[in-house]
């Protein structure tokens, strides 16, 4: 039986591997996932690479190239402080990406928490949902405005005045898989195994939100990279000192009629960033939905 | 509605067909070869099992095959004399609910929640250009009245879900019949129904069927509805006619081995003869058990459902102990409570000596090992993510077995139940439900439990499937001497595999014998009705004549 055991040990893992091996594979035949995980990789690469490619300091002052149309000197043109345009929106996109991820991450793992908590203990449920339901009722921005003049400017306030708001909708996803799951005959098979509630729970109910979450993840991704421009371009997010494309867009703001290039870069950039978000989030619900149900 | 009843004539003709699958699956034809025949005034059932092509069939009649994935490749269908097969889209839904009509088995889901019945059926007029009351149409009041339903001016005001499963069916049979069609497609319409309310409605199909005089194709998996029902059969597997013929033929004398098999599944109500050791230690009782669900919460007002109400059962090592009732009846809120899947609100429930109704969940663990639960539905019972492996060392391992150990269990269990043990890397997905209901079962031996509560464990089940599960938990009760409290809506099922059986109604346990006694001498009304409207009661299917012993006794 020892052999057994061993050779069993090994085709399990064997098993697992395959498993995210097929799923992956199968996830990319989707042309949504295709188009929108290339264009996000490919801005993530250039966010990796940007001191590579061609850049110049972003926050170089030249008085002397104030307003610079496109050309070959300056390929996006350059700011009213002379500052080169297309290098502030290569490194910007640092910003928006790590907002945007953190953010994303950051809501799905402190919404997982809460969701799990609401869903599996009775008497906090009422309690945390009212919390929630009250969190939702305040629009996301303003929320986000109040909470950095409460914490000062900063990446790390952003990122906490943009996650706070978006909690709520994973609380609420992750909270009505755990209802309807902790019903199946499974899950109460597991009870009757004498299985310890933690281990239910991340055995055989967690592995259910992976999916929806998965989807549920890229939206707020593209919402937080939305939101953390806006706020930029208000003034109330990340410091002028850092380039960032909403605040490159504030800064370009009042020279929009005579030089429009200072916002319809970094603009076409976060159109597109958010665009390729969405689309692939598009297409993981696509792909995954469907499976969800077959295997319900 | 036809005045000539004299001569039968062929309604349905179909002839050699033969309906493809999409490339990929198990077989390259849904049906093949496929040739059958109704008349006017004439019942006829096809009965398979799952996957032998039977509503395939039906399917291909009323012109509703999926669409790309189904296609009829050969053959024809004649219906009326035209080829349904060759006909228009406009032609066919021309047909469509006006010569040939369909009821199908879930009530709940063929009707649209959101619209009042009445405007559904008038519906089935209108679809044609006719009016339900005017032009020699029958009034939708008429209609309802047809189908014995009472106060038929309310009810064509309600909603579905204000009319319980039997009324929602009799609904459907109205719409069906609305424009007295020539054929009536039925396919598993009792399916999904309780007993009592089955008996009642198979009755209402054959009163219709005698007053229009139309074909009736019924499709079924059950040989006890066939015997109530059938004039003839036509028995089908994997996509083929197996055999077909007048209905006291096939049950009585069956050419095939798979005939003679699926009627012989067919549990008969003849209970079967066991000894048993009347003193056998307790090993559950229950006393006064009671479940009342409801509470208010924050924004809703109190409300309250008394689900089991005193109930007491007294279940003897080796032996098993039948609940039986209805949906709705609190047999499974008897079981849950039993097991501790949900907490009992008042009384006691006693494994062996042990009082585990109302001790603390940190003090019922230990005692999770002793009683374990399989439940009705074999496609939710197992993680579908999980290994059936990894489910089965799952309990042993929470007692802290090394998993080599349980690893070791798990193989010999897989054996016992009658699973491939090198199947055991497999997930649930790849296998039939018949073969999960074993590994559910394998799943609760490996705890090695006294007590084992079936909960419908066979009731989702093929018969000729559910025969074999029967077969195997009957075997592992002798076999580890376990005692078995066994959850069922059918009392032929019951018959077979219970030494005594409680039969449940509206929360209260109504009457409580050993099957025996139950069965030849039931004293309470309700137990009464149930054993009447048990479909196929007159037939003995193991014997393959009809019943003479004790339960035809019952309508005298």
């Amino acid at each position: 039986m020892t052999t057994d055991v061993s050779f069993e040990a090994g085709a399990r893992d064997e098993r697992a591997l395959s498993v995210w091996a097929a799923t992956l594979r199968f996830l990319l035949r989707n042309r949504s996932v295709q188009i929108g995980g290339g264009l996000l990789v490919l801005m993530i690469a250039i966010a990796l690479l940007a001191p590579l490619l061609w850049t110049v300091s972003p926050t170089r002052l030249d008085t002397a190239m104030r307003l610079r149309p496109p050309g070959p000197d300056a390929w996006m043109g350059t700011d009213p402080f002379g500052r080169d345009v297309y290098s502030r929106v290569i490194y910007g996109s640092r910003i928006s990406l790590l907002v945007g991820l953190t953010v994303a991450m950051t809501a799905a793992l402190v919404g997982t928490v809460l969701g799990i908590l609401a869903g599996y203990i009775r008497w906090l449920d009422g309690i945390l949902m009212r919390v929630m339901d009250g969190l939702m009722a305040i629009p996301a921005i303003l929320l986000a405005i109040a909470m950095i003049a409460v914490l000062g400017a900063g990446i790390g306030s952003v990122i906490i005045a943009i996650t706070v708001p978006e909690v709520p909708r994973v609380v609420r996803l992750v909270r009505s898989i755990v209802l309807s799951v902790r019903e199946e005959p499974y899950v109460e098979a597991a009870v009757a195994l004498g299985t310890p509630g933690h281990l239910v729970m991340v055995r055989h109910i967690l592995p259910n939100t992976i999916a929806p979450l998965l989807v549920q993840g890229t939206y707020i991704c593209a919402f937080a990279i939305l939101i953390e421009s806006i706020l930029s371009f208000l003034g109330a997010g990340v410091p002028p000192t850092i380039p960032t494309w909403g605040n490159i867009m504030a800064e370009g703001r009042i020279y929009f009629q005579i030089s429009p290039w200072n916002i319809f870069f970094p603009a076409t950039f976060l159109a597109l960033t958010i665009l390729s978000v969405n689309v692939l989030g598009d297409g993981l619900r696509d792909t995954l939905d469907p499976r969800l149900q077959r295997s319900v | 509605m036809n005045a000539d009843r004299t001569p039968p004539h062929s309604i349905l003709e179909i002839r050699d067909l033969t309906v493809r699958l999409p490339p990929g699956g198990d077989r390259t034809n849904a049906v093949e070869n496929v040739s059958m025949h109704v008349n006017a005034g004439e019942i006829v059932c096809v009965v398979g099992e799952s996957g032998s092509g039977k509503s395939v069939t039906a399917q291909t009649v009323i012109g509703l095959l999926p669409r790309e994935q189904l296609t009829p490749t050969s053959g024809s269908v004649i219906f009326e004399g035209e080829d349904v097969l060759t006909l228009s889209r406009e032609r066919m839904r021309g047909l469509r609910g006006k010569r040939i009509s369909m009821i199908f088995q879930e009530p709940m889901t063929a009707l649209n929640p959101v619209v009042r019945v009445g405007r559904q059926i008038a519906e089935v007029f209108r679809s044609h250009g006719l009016e339900p009351g005017r032009g020699g149409m029958p009034s939708i009041s008429d209609l309802l009245e047809s189908v014995r339903l009472p106060e038929p001016e309310r009810l064509q005001n309600s909603y579905p879900h204000q009319l319980s499963g039997g009324q929602r069916q009799r609904i459907m049979i109205a719409m069906a019949l609305a424009l007295s069609p020539s054929l009536l497609l039925a396919d598993e319409p009792t399916t999904a129904l309780d007993v009592t309310t089955q008996a009642r409605i198979l009755k209402l199909i054959r009163e219709m069927q005698d007053r229009y005089h139309n074909g009736v194709l019924f499709i079924t998996h059950d040989f006890g509805v066939v015997a109530e029902i059938a004039d003839r059969v036509v028995v089908m597997r994997d996509g083929q006619v197996v055999e077909q013929g007048p209905t006291d033929r096939i049950l009585r004398n069956p050419q095939q081995d798979y005939t003679r098999m699926l009627i012989s599944a067919v549990p008969s109500m003849v209970p079967a003869k066991r000894k048993r050791a009347p003193d056998a230690p307790v090993a559950l009782r229950t006393e006064n058990l009671a479940k009342t669900y409801g509470g208010g919460s924050w924004f809703r007002k109190g409300w309250e459902v008394k689900a089991a109400e005193a109930v007491n059962l007294e279940l003897r090592r080796g032996q098993t102990l039948g609940i039986v009732g209805e949906s709705g009846s609190g047999k499974s809120t008897v079981a849950r409570c039993v097991v501790r899947l949900i907490d009992p609100t008042g009384g006691k429930v006693y494994l062996g000596d042990t009082e585990i109704g109302n001790v603390r969940l940190r003090e019922l663990k230990p005692m999770r090992k002793r009683i374990q639960i399989i439940f009705q539905d074999p496609y939710r019972s197992l993680n579908p993510r999980r290994s059936i492996g990894k489910s089965l060392i799952e309990g042993p391992t929470n007692f802290g077995v090394p998993e080599r150990e349980a690893w070791a269990r798990a193989v010999q269990l897989l054996e016992i139940v009658g699973i491939d043990p090198d199947a055991h890397a497999r997930f649930p997905h790849q296998f039939s439900g018949g073969q999960r209901q074993r590994i559910c079962i394998a799943r609760a031996l490996a705890m090695e439990p006294d007590v084992l509560v079936a909960d419908e464990a066979v009731s989702a089940l093929d018969v000729s499937v559910q025969a074999q599960v029967l077969d195997l938990l009957t075997d592992i009760r002798d076999r580890f001497d376990l005692s078995v409290l066994f959850i069922t809506h059918d009392l032929r099922v019951a018959a077979q595999v219970c030494d005594s059986v409680a039969v449940m109604h509206q929360g209260r346990v109504v009457e409580y014998e050993p099957v025996e006694q139950l069965f030849a001498a039931p004293t309470h009304p309700y137990t009464r009705e149930l054993l009447a409207a048990a479909p196929g009661r007159h037939w003995n299917f193991q014997a393959f004549c009809e019943a003479t012993e004790t339960v035809a006794a019952l309508d005298g």
